[in-house]
This record gives C-alpha cells, structure tokens and sequence, in this order.
C-alpha cells in the first residue's frame, strides 16, 4: 500500500471511508473559515470532546490546553460567548488542511491525523501565520456520515499571539 | 554610568495617580528598567522546583530580558546562573530545559561546574606550546555570573541584587500566607502555554491589578449571569505597595450552593450556558476564598479563581511587546474528579479563556491608542490617590498605584 516505504502507523481504509473523513475535515474548516460557526458544533457527536493544545504539553501527557470541551453544550458555550460576550478584534482565519492519514481503526471508528496552518487576518488588513499543528481525531463513520467523537488540536507553538477566541 | 533617570521623564504632578505614557514605549526607559527593577531590589520567580527535580536537571528562563539558566546542582541545591559564557558572551544552555552534569559552552568549550566556576579552557594551554591563554589566566575570575536564589513552597525565586532583603520578609506576611494557601500544599503541573502581546509589559501587570475592570470589561459573566455580586471582597497590598491581593470570599457553603442552584440565569433573555458545569466547583478552602489573584512586583502572579489554580510571569520582550507565561497546577491529593473540574475551569483562563482573553488583547489597544501622545498621562484615581488599601475592592484602582509606587523607588522617578 505504502510502495515500500517506512511509514510510522498508517494503515490502509476503503476509498469511501476516506473521502467521508476528507469531507468531514474539509467541510469543518470551511464553516470556520465562512464565519458559519454556529454550524460548528454539528460536526461532532452528541457525545463528544474537543481540545486545543500544545504539541509540548500533548507530547509531556500534560492534560491542560488553551481550550477544553468536554461536552457539545461547552462547544455551544464557546460560540455564544464569542457571539455575545467575549471582546476581541474582528478577525478571520483561512485554514489551510493537508496530508490527511488514517492511524487505527476500531470498528466504525477511524482515528486520523491532519496538518493545519491558519492565517489570521484581522480587520486592518495585519496577515500572520497564527497557527501550525496537526489534527488528531477520532471520527465515526455510520453509514455516509462522518462526525468528529473527539478533536485534539495539537499546536506546533507554545505561544498564542494575543488570544484566541475562534476555534481551530 | 548610571543615567540620571530624570532626564529621561518628568513624572507628572498626583503622586502616583498620573502615570506618563512615554514609560510605555521609550526603549531608553526600558533599559533602565533592566538595570534598575530587573537587576534591582527584587525577587524574581524563575521556576518551579519541582520541574527541576533532579541533581543536573535544568530550565532556561529570563529575569527581565536577561537569559538565566535555573539547575540543581550536584548537592541538590537550587541554583540560579546568568545564561553567557565569560568568554564571549554565549549563551551556554540552549535547550529549554534538560540535564547536564557540568555547562560547557558550545563555541569554544569553556567548561563550568553547575555553581558556574570555570574548570577548564580548551587548549587553555596552546596547542605545541604555541598560543593559549596568558600565564596569568585565573579561572577563578572567569565564572558564569551565579544570582541569590531562594525556593519557597516550590517557588524559586532569583535576584541580581545584594540589598534585598529575604524572600519572605520581602514579601511580608500577608503575601506569604496566600502562598502558603494556593502553592503550599504542593503542586502538580498540569499545564503550560504563553501568550504574546503586543504591548508594554507593565500595561498587563496594571490590567492584573485593575479589579475596577474586572466585571465590565469581562463580560462572560455578566452575559451567563455569573457573577456574584453579594460576595465579600477586598484588596490587600504589601507595605509601601508593591505586592497585592485581590479576593472575594464567600461566607458560607449555602452561598457557594444558592450561586450553583439559582443564579444561573442571563442578564439578556436567553443566555444561558448549555453546560453550566463550566462554573461549578467545590469549596476548596476553609476560608471561603472564591477568588484571589496576587501580584509579586514587579511581574509574577499567583492565581485562583474558584478551583483553578495558575502562576503567571510577564516576561517584557522589548518596549512594546511582552509574553506572559502560564504555568496551570491541581495539587498532589486532587481526586480525579477535582482533576477533571481544574481542567474544565482552566477554559476561564489563558489566551483562550472566556473570562481573561481580553486582558490579552486590551494592551494594545492602549498602545496604540497613545502612539502620538508621549507627553500626556493617564489617570489612576478610583478610590484615591495613595496606596492606602481598601476594603472595597471593585471601585478602586489603589493595587495599580501599588505597583507605580514600587516602580517609582525602584527607578528613582
């Protein structure tokens, strides 16, 4: 499958499978990106977890991250108070998604790794890399649905510039 | 040498109660500020004791802009060295933190044990008895510069200066025993993250001190209707000052448990968190403390807000720009469940928090703000003009004249 090549855990999943999983990450960062946010939490389970982190703290087995939803209705809350509450600078992001490989599989449940870069752009024109990481899902294939169980979104950076108030 | 520091800025009448904004910006100022605060009459935080738990373990970190290299030597004894060959100046220890039996310089060698004594120079003796270094090289005038260092409840603390007093007289006693509180039963790191801001590193150590901001710029709980307005709060400052603490006790369990039961509800219609849990702790201290966030001058601070436990240092990155490292904690007896509910409050907090993600961003904002009016000053008068401490702690601004009163003996101004 990997022509020889010495590949650290990926394995192999039926073309379906995969472009379902394709579309689930593609379609997520695009309703981010289109500001569509409050479709943001019907990309996950009822059931569900989501975890931005860094890459330092993820690889110590360190628990604590930048944000942590450990139910929809926190993902729900994320977006109201960012909608009603939270003050910040308008701005917007492009996520730019790629190398999307598949890692286990345990019944209809795939975990798959992605990379990501996010450029924020804020409301005066200011353009910066905010973001590099990699995506570590575990994501549910039922029939020709895909949905997020769990989210980890492991940044390259300790270091957040300013804040962060969109998920990634 | 020294400047006269009055020729760089004329403070403004008011005592501390006007503060210029040129100190914001002016790199001349800066610089001085790591001569006269960093390297002055302080103690600075620098590490967790427990991070650096073995004899060579070591982290590199900054007092002010200067690179430090934090270690326990061979005894065990905590030791603290500023990061910089004495032959040329480089820095020694490059890797954020890892262990090491003696510091050897990368560029040419020079090799030190870890209390910073110089042991040897390569080809210190030339090389077919050609060059090498002259007869009257005494390594024992080449050192790494070794600080003062003192480690309470696992906090270490470094310091430049040789006028200080002890770390626990200088903080005093009230500031001492809500360290004692928050850090003294240990602490288990559960995570660390930094925040970058593009403002003046004293813009954010004024915003800790603000709690005359604290329920209107915030509006998270406002907009959940989570705040607890009938609750008992105060401030706290050191003598002369420099330190502070601003709490909010809550009296009794039954207030902890009307505020979980009833008080859930929106100012707006229609506002309600889907998952209130976010909010909902336990008691953790006998004494009712629901909220308590201490300032050590010039840049450190020991946070609890309800169960979540964090130490932050605001790190100045030139005159316009700072980063703020987070340190996030529970402590060793921590059930998984009060595990679980530090983790869920730790979305309050950090560059991401719902209730402190504005204090990242409203720095510069005044930065900008002020970019063409070096000349005029802002004004601190809510609740005063002195540092006379008070008991009401939400219509004052006294812990941020604290904080310009301990800058204005540090800097002479």
């Amino acid at each position: 499958m990997h022509g020889g090549l010495i590949v650290d855990g990926s394995i192999s999943a039926p073309g379906d499978v995969r472009q379902l999983i394709s579309d689930l990450i593609i379609e997520y960062a695009h309703a981010i990106d289109d500001d569509r946010l409050e479709s943001w939490t019907d990309f996950f389970t009822d059931e569900c977890s989501y975890r931005i982190i860094n890459r330092e703290n993820h690889d110590k087995g360190r628990v604590v991250g930048i944000m942590d939803c450990s139910s929809k209705g926190m993902l729900q809350d994320r977006i109201l108070a960012l909608r009603e509450a939270n003050v910040f600078e308008p701005h917007t992001y492009r996520h730019i998604v790629s190398g999307t490989r598949v890692v286990g599989q345990e019944g209809d449940v795939f975990n798959v790794e992605t990379s990501f870069l996010v450029v924020r752009t804020m409301q005066e024109g200011d353009m910066a890399v905010f973001c590099t990481g990699k995506y570590i899902d575990e994501i549910v294939v039922a029939g020709s649905t895909a949905r997020f169980i769990s989210r980890i979104v492991v940044c390259d950076s300790n270091r957040i510039d300013t804040l962060i108030v969109i998920p990634i | 040498m020294a400047t006269d520091i009055k020729n760089l800025v004329t403070w403004p009448d008011d005592g501390v109660s006007r503060i210029p904004i040129q100190i914001y910006t002016d790199p001349d100022i800066y610089g001085e500020e790591q001569q006269r605060i960093f390297r002055g009459p302080i103690w600075s935080f620098v590490g967790m004791a427990d991070e650096i738990a073995k004899p060579g373990d070591y982290q590199t970190t900054y007092i002010g802009d200067t690179p430090v290299i934090v270690l326990r030597d061979l005894e065990g004894e905590m030791q603290v060295i500023v990061n910089r060959c004495a032959h040329r100046g480089n820095l020694v220890c490059i890797a954020k933190e890892g262990h090491a039996e003696e510091l050897t310089c990368v560029y040419h060698n020079w090799r030190y044990d870890l209390q910073g004594n110089l042991k040897s120079v390569a080809f210190g003796k030339g090389v077919g008895k050609q060059g090498g270094m002259p007869d009257d090289f005494n390594r024992e005038e080449h050192g790494m510069q070794r600080l003062k260092c003192e480690v309470y409840a696992g906090l270490v603390f470094a310091t430049f200066s040789d006028e200080v007093a002890p770390l626990t007289e200088w903080l005093g006693e009230e500031m001492v025993e809500n360290i004692d509180r928050v850090v003294g039963r240990g602490m288990v790191l559960l995570g660390t993250y930094s925040q970058y801001m593009p403002n003046n590193w004293k813009l954010y150590m004024e915003n800790v001190r603000d709690s005359y901001h604290a329920s209107i710029l915030h509006m998270f709980q406002a907009t959940f209707r989570i705040n607890r307005l009938s609750m008992k709060g105060g401030i706290k400052l050191s003598d002369g000052g420099w330190h502070h603490i601003s709490y909010s006790i809550a009296e009794t369990d039954k207030e902890e448990a009307e505020y979980d039961s009833k008080k859930l509800r929106a100012v707006k219609d229609g506002y309600t968190l889907a998952d209130p849990t976010l909010v909902k702790g336990w008691r953790e201290f006998d004494c009712g403390t629901t909220l308590a966030i201490q300032s050590v001058y010039p840049n450190f601070v020991v946070q609890q807000i309800s169960n979540s436990l964090a130490l932050r240092l605001c790190l100045p990155k030139g005159p316009e720009e700072c980063e703020l490292m987070w340190w996030v904690f529970g402590v060793p007896e921590d059930t998984e469940e009060k595990r679980k509910i530090r983790i869920k409050q730790s979305n309050m907090i950090g560059p991401g928090g719902v209730i402190s993600m504005e204090d990242g961003v409203v720095g510069g904002w005044i930065q900008r703000g002020t970019k063409r009016d070096q000349d005029k000053s802002t004004v601190v008068q809510m609740g005063g003009r002195g540092i006379e401490p008070s008991a009401e702690g939400r219509a004052t601004e006294v812990s941020i004249r604290g904080f310009w009163q301990g800058y204005r003996d540090c800097m002479g101004v």
